[in-house]
């Protein structure tokens, strides 16, 4: 039998303290907080699990998480083949690949509340450039009162902003394709589609799991933009969960239902990239688990 | 099934001028119908550049690819109906080992009926059978070489099955059986092979005709007997056995051979004499396996002394120093490197090495040592040329 030397778990301290600081401490705070009342810094209550019944049955909560469900959703939709497509459209070597890349990356070097201010002058239809081309062209086109138009324009402008980090990501997993896969399959007289199929979006599964979590991730806890550009309005229309929850935190100080709301908004996270990373996971490769007799 | 000719140069970048730029110098070439021809030579020297010439993933920047008279030069390899089996297995991951194996056939429109029958037919011949049904992307390297060696043979009507180094890969005793199963399927259905290695064995062992290739260039096609015995070139030498040809500078003067100081008679064949008469200086090849010890009386001995003597399992090989008895010229030894000097010993004198039974076991380093060089073996080579 091998000693065993306790002095291992010295060389994980740091990793624990770590931890520990940046994410567990802040967690356990707010698992602190949403099982109180917080009625003044000095006085507090104990409620049980009030805050997160009351949360579970709020109905501004439920149309909220709808909302942002639905645009996480069209996010991926079209984020990843509109991705996909501009990988494959790029070129492969020389100055133009260089050029390219960094024009492809520049939309992502911009910070969120700048993205929202671009495009919040770009879709005014007095002095923007699209809402006054839109408006020219006689669509009756206003982000700020009508509730399609502002979800639109935050969608828009979510692909705008990061379609070209699931480009990047795939035009590397392009890169990574061995010269000979595609000779081969030119030699076996496979058709472009049949290239893509067989062997580009195969081999894009692994960067493709990557974007799909980062980018549902990242969409569903979208705040600065749409708070930039419509503060939520017109009406609820973009008032996504992060905003709600803003609202309610640091908007009307309701410190108990927003940590269990943020505990709940976490976990539902969790789950999600749970589901879809197994789902992924999986996906293409369902026939290698036929038993072999 | 065609024969190929060849007519043709590359270079990757634009007006070529010197050699330097060319991948592959000018060369003219004929591929028979039903051979089966290896590509040999080191790594660089073109031999996959030629590949994909005769397959089509690549045009030549000057001259044509015929296949039966008819010039193919322009046209993709689906045209010219080429497999290619490539280093490193290529499968398609979504497909099992009878998809991947169907996929050319399907890529071609072929009815399912006869799909069937053929890819039923191949996996046959490859002992793939057991895992037709099994996702391709979890088999073993030697496995999913087989597969994209199948999905050249799916297609019966192939020119050419072209192999770019197939076996690198390919655990050594499973090398062995693919490279069984090569010949065997050569045999069975006389299709032109052409097989690019840079592992003289697998050439030898593979091919009826070895085309050697250095620098963009093909230095000598023949059998391997042709390639062992009368290397064109003293790189053909260096490059095929192990060790490579012994060369050795010698001079002629006086109607004699003079080798490290030492008088030899000259080669019986007159018109030998008479080129190395005429050049004046000459390097003499003799291969490590017809190197004999000599007796120390033996006129036409050479005498060098021993370095170190080597039991390589069933044999030995001995490093010996040519002595130089006259000063001037020395030994140029030989390992495959090709340089002004060849090996040179500790010392910095050249070696020169010897294939021997179990007599070489009595040779003790710094003893000096008689090599019977001159007899029927024996090349003579004028500015790397053989003289014929």
């Amino acid at each position: 039998m091998k000693p065993i030397n306790q002095k291992a778990w010295l060389l994980v301290l740091p990793v624990v303290v770590c931890v520990a600081f940046s994410a567990i401490l802040p967690l356990m705070t707010i698992v602190n907080y949403s099982v109180q009342d917080i009625i003044s810094p000095e006085r507090r209550v104990f409620v049980g699990t009030e805050w997160f019944r009351a949360v579970l049955r709020d109905g501004e909560l439920h149309d909220a998480l709808l909302r942002q469900l639905g645009f996480s959703l069209a996010v991926l939709l079209v984020e990843i083949p509109l991705g996909i497509l501009l990988a494959l459209s790029m070129p492969a070597r020389g100055w133009k690949a260089s050029a390219v890349l960094v024009i492809v990356a520049l939309s992502l070097l911009i910070p969120w509340n700048v993205v929202g201010t671009i495009w919040q002058i770009f879709g005014r239809t007095d002095i923007g450039l699209l809402g006054a081309a839109l408006a020219g062209l006689g669509f009756d086109y206003n982000y700020t009162g009508n509730a399609l138009d502002a979800w639109l324009t935050v969608l828009v402008m979510d692909v705008w902003h990061w379609t070209p980090l699931v480009g990047l990501l795939c035009y590397a997993g392009l890169r990574a394709i061995p010269d000979a896969y595609y000779q081969a399959a030119q030699i076996d007289g496979a058709s472009r589609w049949a290239v893509f199929r067989h062997i580009q979006l195969p081999k894009l599964r692994g960067v493709l799991m990557i974007a799909v979590l980062l980018r549902f991730m990242d969409s569903f806890m979208i705040y600065t933009e749409p708070f930039v550009l419509t503060g939520g309005g017109p009406g609820n229309a973009t008032t996504f969960l992060s905003q709600y929850l803003t609202q309610k935190a640091v908007g009307q100080f309701d410190l108990g239902p927003a940590a269990a709301f943020s505990i709940v908004y976490f976990l539902i996270i969790l789950l999600l990239c749970f589901v879809l990373y197994n789902w992924m996971q999986r996906a293409g490769t369902v026939a290698e688990e036929v038993p072999h007799a | 099934m065609a024969r190929i000719d060849l007519d043709l140069a590359h270079a990757y970048g634009p007006n070529p001028r010197s050699d330097e730029d060319y991948a592959l110098l000018p060369l003219r070439f004929t591929f028979d119908d039903g051979g089966a021809y290896a590509l040999l030579g080191p790594s660089g020297c073109g031999k996959t550049t030629l590949l994909n010439c005769i397959s089509g993933l690549l045009r030549p920047s000057q001259g044509t690819v015929s296949f039966d008279g008819r010039d193919v030069t322009g046209d993709s390899p689906q045209a010219r109906n080429i497999a290619q089996v490539f280093q490193f297995p290529v499968i398609y991951d979504t497909m099992t080992v009878g998809q991947n194996l169907a996929f050319p056939l399907r890529n071609r429109g072929v009815p399912a009926a006869q799909v069937r029958e053929r890819v039923g037919q191949v996996a046959e011949m490859l002992d793939l059978s057991a895992v037709l049904d099994r996702q391709a992307s979890g088999l073993s390297a030697d496995a999913k070489q087989k597969i994209s060696l199948g999905r050249g043979l799916v297609r019966h009507d192939v020119a050419a099955i072209l192999f770019d180094e197939p076996l690198t890969v390919i655990d050594p005793h499973l090398k062995w059986q693919l490279r069984r199963k090569l010949k065997q399927i050569h045999r069975e259905f006389h299709l032109t092979l052409i097989y690019v290695t840079h592992d003289q064995t697998e050439a030898l062992t593979f091919a009826d005709q070895v085309v050697v290739m250095s620098r963009g260039k093909a230095v000598q096609v023949g059998t391997a007997d042709a390639l062992f015995e009368r290397p064109a070139h003293t790189f053909v030498g260096h490059f095929i056995g192990s060790p490579g040809m012994n060369f050795l500078p010698a001079r002629w003067r006086d109607g004699w051979i003079e080798l490290a100081g030492r008088r030899y008679a000259p080669p019986a064949d007159e018109a030998i004499a008479q080129r190395l008469q005429a050049a004046g200086a000459f390097k003499i090849g003799v291969r490590p396996e017809y190197l004999r010890l000599a007796r120390p009386d033996d006129e036409q001995a050479v005498p060098a002394v021993i370095e170190r003597a080597q039991d390589i399992g069933t044999y030995w090989i001995a490093a010996a120093r040519l002595q130089d008895h006259a000063g001037g010229a020395g030994v140029e030894g030989t390992d495959g490197i090709v340089g002004a000097n060849g090996i040179v010993g500790a010392d910095g004198s050249p070696l020169l090495r010897a294939r021997l039974g179990d007599e070489a076991a009595a040779l003790r380093p710094g003893e000096t040592a008689w090599f019977s060089v001159f007899h029927r073996h024996t090349c003579y080579y004028v500015d790397e040329e053989l003289v014929r």
